[in-house]
């Protein structure tokens, strides 16, 4: 906050004091356009009303036009008896039927097993990539970043009619595969990122006190890059977890992720229950950012004490 | 002359070394190499396969598509033709009920109103010879030779009619290449739009993104790594989500029209159509990838040495000349890996558009997905598909050479 202290050296000019506001101005209002959409999805969750957007009695904070409905709705769209008593069946109805819930328990399985196949493949060549003696190095890491950059509806279609010829098609295997391979980039970047600042010569003593290339790897080399191997999985599993194109062409209806209840939810039967599902989802994302965040600060810990 | 020798061996043995190196680093990346080969090269190459096959009407009936690849598309058609076109429908509904009616489709693509003449000589019964009478006593259409032209250009297997079809072009039944008529013709346009979205989305980031990558890169450590959370924020957000909030924000009942309205600056009867056009498409679009924007130029100005505009000040250069003569060439590489990748990631665009552009903000994309599962012609989608890949394929290796694909970088 010293930026505010507005001690102005004695040569500033008008129009540079005019500036430094309106540069300040202009910042907050584009920091406003990114955040504030975001935001405000949070209180129209608890709308009692089912429309997109504030009522008189919420902006008068009228605590009897705020409501959870939405938030239960989440858990009882789909179930047999919605409308039982809270108990341990109600919980049981809702986790075995509720459309939320079979696309939840879709989302985590799908992007659990995508992300461990991605991290495992992508650190492994990552490693590969960072030797010095790689052969091709060029070429291959521009085909192995390519996923990421070839447009989704091309990818999901090229999915689509490859897994119909071999029969993975409305199969979990194919989805896990396809969301794999969209992670794989994503760990590759960050993995190899995190490997240049890694000093080779640890594994040539790791060798040298006796250790075998694969003991040199989990004991030296993996603590050591295990901030990018996470953050790599971490970006493996959003991006497997918003993923919504390659589940709509390769998916049945029973294999539906969260995202694809949302598509389905914001073409066809527009309800709030989406804006309570899309709250839950900004806080789940907050908390990876702020775990995110706390590895890099490791990372950065580890550093210093590393040169000191 | 014993340590000549020994000097070779040793240069074998190292060279020996070093080439098994390299095996052992290639054997590392060969797993994930087999893997994006199998479900991402082999697919893509699939799809581009695709755009120039479609064996509907070869397989069902192949007698007549060899015939139908003989005939000059202008003499009257044989008795031979019809005879066989007759008998091939027929006996192709035995081996599956549902295909004549994709023969018929797939004609009809060419030649509106196939479907109903089809069904007609499903229905006949007492079809026999002479052929070319019984079916021009079902309908006078069949008389004409305009059906029987829409058949021979669906006839090969092979063809590089989608191709045209993506560019508005046809193929006509004696192989000349004409202009698509008008009602036909959008795949241009979209692919205009398309090119146009991406450049003004491009324009608009770099626009807001460029002071938000300065304040984050020359504020203090603390301030900027706090205000570098506020970015990535939005990054880590569902695009659902984010789609899901302009929707509430933009519609006609929604945040922004709902305070114009109570600060009056317009009147409740004209709220601002703001949702489910091109308007929004662009709003959206903008938000979803200014973070792709920021965190290149960012990292670029970090590196930027302030002393040297001060430097320039001080040399009596005015504040705006030290920015732009001085500060803004040093940015260009941040700023051009920027717009580059923004770019690139705004031709595919697919789900923003989908949910908020409405008719006019819809693109390329769109209209993929569109003939991929509602009109079903799979080699149109694919033909499209084949040239935005190729489009997208090109920026990626300028990206490569102007920034390095090795120098992108995730926060």
């Amino acid at each position: 906050m010293k930026y505010l202290k507005l001690d102005f050296p004695p040569y500033a000019t008008g129009l540079e004091i005019a500036w430094f506001f309106a540069f300040r101005a202009i910042c907050i209002a584009i920091f406003v356009f990114l955040v504030a959409p975001i935001l405000v999805i949070i209180p129209l969750s608890f709308n009692k009303e089912s429309f997109f957007s504030f009522t008189s009695g919420m902006l008068a904070f009228k605590p009897e036009a705020y409501s959870l409905k939405w938030y239960r709705d989440i858990f009882a769209n789909g179930m047999l008896a919605p409308d039982a008593p809270l108990s341990l069946d109600w919980f049981k109805d809702s986790w075995m039927r509720s459309q939320w819930m079979i696309a939840l328990k879709n989302s985590i399985f799908v992007g659990v097993s995508a992300t461990a196949v991605a991290t495992t493949l992508g650190t492994l060549a990552s490693v590969g990539l960072s030797r010095p003696e790689m052969p091709y190095r060029g070429l291959i890491t521009g085909i192995l970043i390519s996923p990421m950059i070839v447009p989704i509806v091309i990818t999901a279609a090229g999915m689509f009619f490859f897994f119909s010829q071999i029969g993975l098609s409305q199969t979990y295997i194919g989805l896990v595969l396809a969301h794999a391979l969209l992670g794989t980039p994503f760990v590759v970047i960050t993995v190899t990122a995190t490997l240049t600042s890694f000093d080779r010569s640890l594994m040539r003593a790791a060798a040298n006190l006796g250790a075998n290339p694969l003991t040199a790897f989990f004991k030296v080399q993996m603590p050591l890059i295990l901030p990018g191997i996470i953050s790599g999985g971490l970006f493996a599993f959003i991006t497997s977890f918003d993923e919504v194109v390659v589940v709509l062409f390769l998916a049945e209806p029973d294999q539906r992720t969260i995202p694809r209840q949302m598509w389905s939810g914001l073409r066809e039967q527009v309800s709030p229950t989406i804006l309570a599902v899309a709250t839950i989802l900004i806080l789940i994302s907050l908390v990876l950012l702020m775990s995110l965040e706390l590895t890099r600060r490791r990372m950065e810990r580890l550093k210093m004490d590393a040169h000191s | 002359m014993h340590s000549t020798f020994d000097q070779k061996a040793l240069t074998r043995q190292l060279a020996a070394a070093e080439r098994r190196n390299k095996v052992k680093a290639f054997l590392l990346v060969l797993p994930l190499l087999l893997f994006v080969l199998a479900s991402f090269i082999v697919p893509i190459a699939s799809l581009v396969w695709q755009g120039g096959y479609s064996d509907t009407f070869a397989n069902a009936l192949p007698e007549t598509s060899k015939l139908l690849g003989a005939w000059d598309a202008r003499s009257p058609v044989s008795e031979d033709l019809v005879k066989s076109f007759v008998t091939e429908l027929k006996a192709s509904k035995l081996k599956d009920p549902a295909i004549p009616t994709r023969v018929a489709t797939v004609v009809n693509r060419e030649q509106s109103g196939s479907v109903s003449k089809f069904k007609q000589v499903m229905s006949a019964s007492d079809l026999a010879s002479p052929y070319k009478e019984k079916l021009s006593a079902l309908s006078s259409e069949w008389d004409k030779p305009d059906i029987w032209r829409a058949m021979k250009i669906v006839a090969p297997s092979f063809t590089p009619r989608f191709y045209f079809q993506a560019v508005d072009l046809r193929l006509t039944a004696e192989g000349d290449i004409k202009p698509e008529t008008d009602e036909n013709a959008i795949h241009l346009l979209l692919f205009g739009r398309t090119l146009m979205v991406a450049a003004l989305v491009t324009l608009f980031c770099a626009l807001l993104g460029f002071p938000i990558a300065y304040l984050l890169a020359h504020a203090e450590t603390k301030t900027s790594n706090m205000l570098l959370i506020i970015v990535l924020l939005p990054f880590w957000t569902s695009l659902l989500v984010r789609t899901t909030a302009w929707i509430a924000l933009l519609q006609q009942n929604g945040v922004v029209n709902d305070f114009l309205v109570a600060i009056g600056l317009i009147d409740n009867d004209h709220r601002l159509v703001m949702m489910y056009n091109m308007f929004a498409t662009l709003v959206a679009m903008t938000h979803v990838l200014l973070p792709f924007m920021i965190l290149p130029m960012f990292s670029v100005m970090k590196t930027i040495k302030a002393n040297l505009v001060r430097a320039a000040l001080s040399l009596g250069a005015t504040p705006w000349t030290a920015f732009w003569q001085v500060y803004f060439p040093q940015t260009i590489p941040g700023l051009g890996a920027g717009c580059l990748l923004v770019f690139i990631l705004a031709v595919g665009y697919y789900i923003t558009p989908a949910l908020v552009g409405g008719q006019s903000g819809q693109l390329i994309s769109n209209i993929i997905a569109f003939h991929m599962q509602k009109t079903l012609n799979w080699s149109l989608a694919s033909a499209i598909a084949t040239l935005l890949l190729i489009g997208v394929l090109l920026l990626y290796w300028l990206y490569n050479r102007l920034v390095g694909i090795d120098k992108m970088k995730l926060a």
